[in-house]
């Protein structure tokens, strides 16, 4: 809906001439970067979700699965210094996507409503985390150095990891918008009765949907440890899956499935990434995030709310 | 016309169950003419239309097409063979844009990467429907439009796929006169082209408008094909309905009181219009017409289901608003709705807790429910309805055939003792047996002092049933007969719009 | 939310006979085994009071999950119950710590707050006619971020002595040599006692089914679908608000992250009690049983050293195989 996209691109607007005003620091390089370097993880992740969301599934334990992903390859650099970055990050992003494939037999062909499936995935990663880790955190030393250079340096003024987030970005963008799958996706959270009845493979795009999500968590689990320098068990990707879904829906994705953008998400990320740098930098202090998360969602989905009922009034008046 | 026909059925025979559904039905479908189909509900069309494209595989006969049998077994075998069917209710996506439900899996591509070509999808869309001559633009989000567009929309997709047999299921049903004479240009076009239509429709004005040759059936028998110039309408009717009457119900005419219901000018914006009618105590009043017509709206509006843009409701002479069901049934109304499987029951809910469910309260002591009261009551009332398949009431709801199915829900309404009684096709999907014994118990409400009002789209049961008949057509009453005068012929006029016939009548 | 592959396509009869499967006798057996699977393990296992001692850590899950029974049985779900715990907590104890309120009007403030958030649920959910997914989503983030704007990181520990330790609160040995039973465990049972009754044995709890099994049919037939979810939600930000207080007995402190993810605890409590998701179907007795079952798991787990966290591991899995296993077995049978 262009509406949305424009009324959060006014809001993002707002929101920053405002901080501006209050802090002027708002808009320096430094802070603008930090800005970016926060987002990443977030979007790629919400890539994902957006997928997900648009086939009407909900997928809850992406946070768990970028933690276990990013235990795992975090372990093979602490018993093995010298193991090659790019094979640790393909480590990772194959259990990603193996994680993911798990949740799509569960809600294809097992036939687990999502939110149960993934409810239980959720613990069940969350788990295998502490298995793996024996509940041992993998510091700063055991992270190579050049997995950390990803957000500091690159071959332009974007870090890496930016630049990693931006093709993940583009290459939704393209598969939602220029493949006939992509396409499916819409179709089948548009009305899977319909799907069916059109021939769509609704359990196989399904299924696609999840382990691409995997994947792309697995992703994410990599740029964390990049970013932070360090993974914990308890702590890395947990309560993630609300953020994420949160900028999907702000972004205008429906709940219900069958539309919603790339570009709306990223700008829900961006929203949500602002909010936090606001806060941070104008000493408004952080524990205003969340609830200003919650009223967001909750103005973002009423206003939807509201509109389409005006447009199914429009269209009942249409027929006669 | 060519040497053979494109597309020749011979000797189709189905049955369901045992139950004979069509008996050796035999039809030539030629390029370029449009063929019209018709028969009461339940004379076998649907049943010829899913042979035809797939849906079903017939249990003996035989399909030429070109004059070569083949074997239509899949829904994808009918479309490899160029034949389409068009729902009645439009297959739709309606999150996406009107080139997309049209090509959606197939859409052009291009390039090594075989991405979608969005552009050249819009133009061959427009294409599509320009040629049907539609002003619809292919990037409309779907759901943001009528139905009549929904329906254009899928004549477009049948195209867009080479369709040389377009199968449409009652596509005026739910149409404005202005849309279905929209409609009926692409139709001409289409025939122009040299596609072979099969066009169902009830509105005989519709059938000699647009149709080249009638075809007729009759409860699964092929009664007569004929061509518009050489019949009449009146005939054609006579096709249709020829079953003697009394071999179905009679009812005698009972005692008639005072009016209980009374609506003034109800007008659902988009609905109907300036409904106004009364039932009084004892009587059943039938109202007929077409699907589409505006019938179940117009009770679902009375009911509170829906709420109404103008008109006043009123119960014994007093004026009511009535803004949901939970009121409706305080004041003493009930609603069998047409839908029995979503509106009507709770399938995996027990016959007990279905019948008792808009009374709760009364089997109930400061909330606690007594749970025996409440099977003891059920079981009166099911023994009551003859309900007979249950094993006993505590089984569930979505176990029992149509007919006891729609026994539960009489039962649930009879138990709230209304004073007023809707009834939206009571009959629809359930066998003779239970259909008799449905329509004996409406006899005895209404002898009771209940005032009925019977929607039913099939004329001999309103025509047993009503004291007074209702018709609508197009969100509007279009006739009032009482017993002694009303015909099918008549009602039948009356809900196509077609003044000639009741003159002739 | 209606998934577009999860729901099960066969007809509602089918769906009838698959529950007839009857998962609470799954979870008995799961507990039982449990039971002796514990007490084969470690002799301590069979400590009664211990074990009944171990109860009250879990015992808001317990009192939570109760309400949350009704919510998914009517067909809906809500999330936010933690946060509302975590609100109701905070804002109790500084209106009691910091605005001098005595303890008897907080608390009496609390329970009424936690009843407010949770119609503020419902009215969302009725009028703008939101799934319920989506508005306690938002309400998720909403009334915890409150707690934290209220607290941030600082925690509120001046309560009352008398208010402090409910959990050490025991029945004492009375009528049989039974073993102390703590306080919480009693409002819990008597909590689950009241609700199951409510559930199975009133009118309101008819409608909660039936709204549960088709709110359309159920509309139809008279039943104000809309104030009986108002109610439900109300009466679950009720009992979210009661356990923020029990919490904050136990552990002397209130802070806005207490009882962070519980309210996915007590989801899978429900779900495991073979409550359905879809909403229609489901017992308290069900609900209670998995209740005990998570107890006895986590204790012993807990005695043979397994972190909280690996515990999440084994019920994760618990509450997969019992939505897999039936669906499993039904199509075998075809």
């Amino acid at each position: 809906m262009r509406f949305r996209e424009i009324g959060i691109l006014v809001f993002l607007v707002i929101l920053a001439g405002a901080t501006t005003v209050r802090e002027p620091r708002f808009l320096s390089a430094k802070n603008l970067t930090d800005i970016l370097l926060d987002i990443p993880l977030l979007m790629v992740v919400a890539m994902g979700m957006t997928m997900i969301i648009l086939s009407r599934n909900i997928d809850l334990s992406v946070g768990s699965t970028l933690g276990l992903s990013a235990i795992i390859v975090g372990f093979i650099f602490k018993s093995n210094p010298n193991f090659p970055v790019w094979a640790g990050a393909i480590i990772g992003i194959l259990v990603g996507l193996l994680l993911g494939a798990l949740n799509g037999i569960l809600v294809t062909w097992l036939r687990v409503p999502a939110i149960i499936a993934t409810l239980g995935t959720l613990n069940v990663f969350r788990g295998l985390v502490f298995v793996v880790s024996g509940g041992q955190e993998v510091g700063a030393n055991d992270i190579p150095p050049s997995l950390i250079e990803l957000s500091r340096t690159s071959p332009i003024q974007l870090p890496w990891i930016v630049i990693f987030a931006v093709l993940v970005t583009i290459a939704t963008h393209l598969f939602l918008r220029y493949t006939r799958t992509g396409r499916e996706i819409y179709a089948i959270g548009s009305s899977p009765k319909a799907a069916r009845l059109r021939g769509i493979q609704v359990e196989k795009v399904v299924f696609l949907a999840f382990t691409l999500t995997g994947g792309f968590a697995g992703l994410a689990g990599i740029m964390y440890a990049s970013r932070y320098g360090f993974i914990n068990p308890l702590t890395t990707g947990a309560g993630l899956e609300l953020s994420v879904i949160a900028a999907t829906i702000i972004g205008g994705t429906n709940i219900l499935g069958g539309s919603g953008s790339v570009p709306g998400t990223v700008l829900g990320c961006l929203l949500l990434g602002v909010i936090n740098n606001a806060l941070v930098i104008t000493n408004l202090s952080a524990f205003w995030q969340l609830a200003i998360y919650g009223v967001v969602i909750l103005i973002a989905v009423a206003v939807d709310s509201l509109i389409r009922r005006q447009l199914e009034r429009a269209a009942v008046d249409q027929t006669r | 016309m060519t040497a053979q026909p494109l597309l020749s059925a011979c000797g189709i025979s189905k049955a369901f169950g045992g139950t004979p559904v069509l008996q050796n039905v035999s039809l030539d479908l030629w390029p370029g003419e449009v063929h019209v189909l018709m028969g009461e509900n339940g004379a076998g069309k649907s049943t010829f239309n899913k042979i035809l494209s797939g849906v079903h595989t017939p249990d003996s006969g035989e399909i030429l097409l070109n004059g070569q049998a083949v074997s239509i077994a899949s829904p994808a075998a009918a479309q490899a063979h160029g034949i389409a069917l068009l729902h009645q209710e439009p297959i739709i996506f309606p999150d996406l844009d009107v080139a997309e439900n049209i090509f959606v899996g197939r859409q052009p591509q291009k390039g090594p990467w075989r991405s979608i070509n969005w552009h050249s999808m819009y133009e061959q869309a427009g294409e599509l429907l320009n040629s049907l001559g539609v002003q619809i633009d292919p990037h409309e989000r779907m759901g943001g439009l009528s139905v009549a567009a929904h329906q254009m929309v899928e004549m477009a997709r049948a195209m867009s796929q080479n369709a040389r047999v377009l199968i449409m299921d009652e596509p005026t049903a739910s149409l404005s006169p202005d849309e279905v004479a929209d409609l009926f240009r692409i139709v001409r076009d289409l025939r122009a082209q040299g596609v072979a239509l099969v066009f169902i429709s009830h509105r005989l004005e519709e059938v000699f408008e647009i149709g080249d040759r009638i075809t007729v059936l009759r409860d699964g028998e092929f009664v007569n094909t004929v061509t518009p110039a050489e019949t009449t309408k009146e005939e054609i009717i006579r096709m249709m309905v020829g079953r003697p009457l009394s071999s179905l119900f009679e009812r005698e005419a009972g005692s008639i009181g005072e009016p209980l219901l009374k609506v003034e000018g109800l007008t659902r914006t988009g609905h109907f219009r300036n409904i106004s009618f009364e039932v009084k105590a004892g009587e059943i009043v039938g109202m007929a017409g077409l699907v589409g017509a505006g019938r179940t709206e117009v009770s679902e509006a009375i009911f509170g289901v829906t709420q109404l843009d103008a008109g006043k409701v009123f119960l014994d002479g007093k004026p009511v608003n009535i803004r949901s069901p939970r009121q409706a049934v305080q004041l003493g109304l009930a609603y069998v709705p047409e839908d029995r499987q979503q509106h009507g029951l709770l399938l995996s809910m027990t016959i007990a807790e279905n019948i008792t469910l808009p009374v709760l309260k009364q089997f109930a002591q400061m909330g606690w429910l007594r749970a025996r009261q409440e099977r003891e009551v059920a079981q009166q009332y099911t023994a009551k309805l003859h309900l007979r398949a249950a094993r006993d009431v505590s089984q569930a709801a979505g176990e029992l055939s149509g007919g006891n199915q729609q026994k539960v829900v009489l039962a649930k309404w009879l138990l709230s003792q209304p004073r007023v009684l809707i009834l939206d096709e009571p009959t629809r999907g359930i066998d003779i047996g239970a259909k008799a014994e449905v329509h004996r118990i409406m006899g005895e409400l209404a002898s009771q002092g209940m005032a009925i009002l019977m929607i039913s789209s099939e004329l001999p049961e309103i025509l047993a049933m009503s004291d007074r008949v209702l018709v609508m057509r197009e969100g509007r009453l279009t006739g009032e007969f009482n017993r002694a005068e009303a015909t099918q012929e008549k009602i039948m006029a009356a809900a196509t719009g077609q003044q000639m016939v009741e003159v002739a009548a | 939310m209606e998934p577009s592959v999860a729901r099960p396509v066969g007809s509602p009869i089918s769906r009838a006979l698959e529950h007839k499967l009857n998962r609470e006798f799954v979870a008995v057996g799961l507990l039982l085994l449990a039971f002796f699977v514990g007490s084969r393990l470690s002799t301590q296992f069979l400590d009664a009071s211990y074990l009944l001692d171990t109860t009250s850590v879990y015992i808001e899950t317990g009192i939570i999950a109760t309400a949350m029974t009704f919510i998914i049985i009517s067909g809906n779900i809500d999330l936010s119950v933690a946060s509302t715990l975590a609100l109701v907590a905070c804002v109790t104890g500084v209106l009691h710590a910091e605005h001098g309120l005595a303890m008897g009007p907080a608390i009496i403030c609390g329970l009424l707050l936690g009843a407010l958030l949770g119609f503020f649920n419902g009215l969302l959910i009725t009028w703008l006619r939101l799934p319920s997914l989506t508005v306690t989503l938002g309400t998720f983030a909403l009334y915890r971020g409150l707690a934290q704007v209220l607290l941030g990181d600082h925690s509120v520990s001046n309560f009352p002595d008398w208010f402090v330790g409910i959990d050490s609160i025991h029945i004492a040995r009375t009528l049989f040599h039974n073993p102390p039973i703590p306080a919480p465990l009693i409002i819990f049972l008597v909590l689950a006692l009241i609700a199951g009754a409510v559930l199975h044995r009133t009118v309101l709890g008819r409608w909660t089914y039936a709204i549960g099994t088709n709110s359309t049919a159920s509309r139809y037939s008279g039943i104000a679908v809309d104030r009986v979810t108002l109610l439900l939600f109300t009466f679950s930000g009720f009992l979210a608000g009661l356990s923020g207080l029990i919490m904050t007995s136990r552990l002397g402190i209130a802070k806005y992250d207490m009882g962070l993810g519980l309210e996915l605890d007590a989801i899978t409590a429900v779900v495991l009690g073979g409550t359905d998701i879809f909403g229609g179907r489901g017992t308290m007795f069900g609900t209670v049983i998995t209740f005990f079952l998570i107890v006895v798991l986590r204790t012993g787990m807990g005695l043979h050293n397994i972190k909280p966290e690996q515990q999440m591991l084994v019920l994760g899995l618990l509450l997969i195989f019992s939505i897999v296993v039936p669906n499993l077995l039904q199509r075998n049978k075809r």
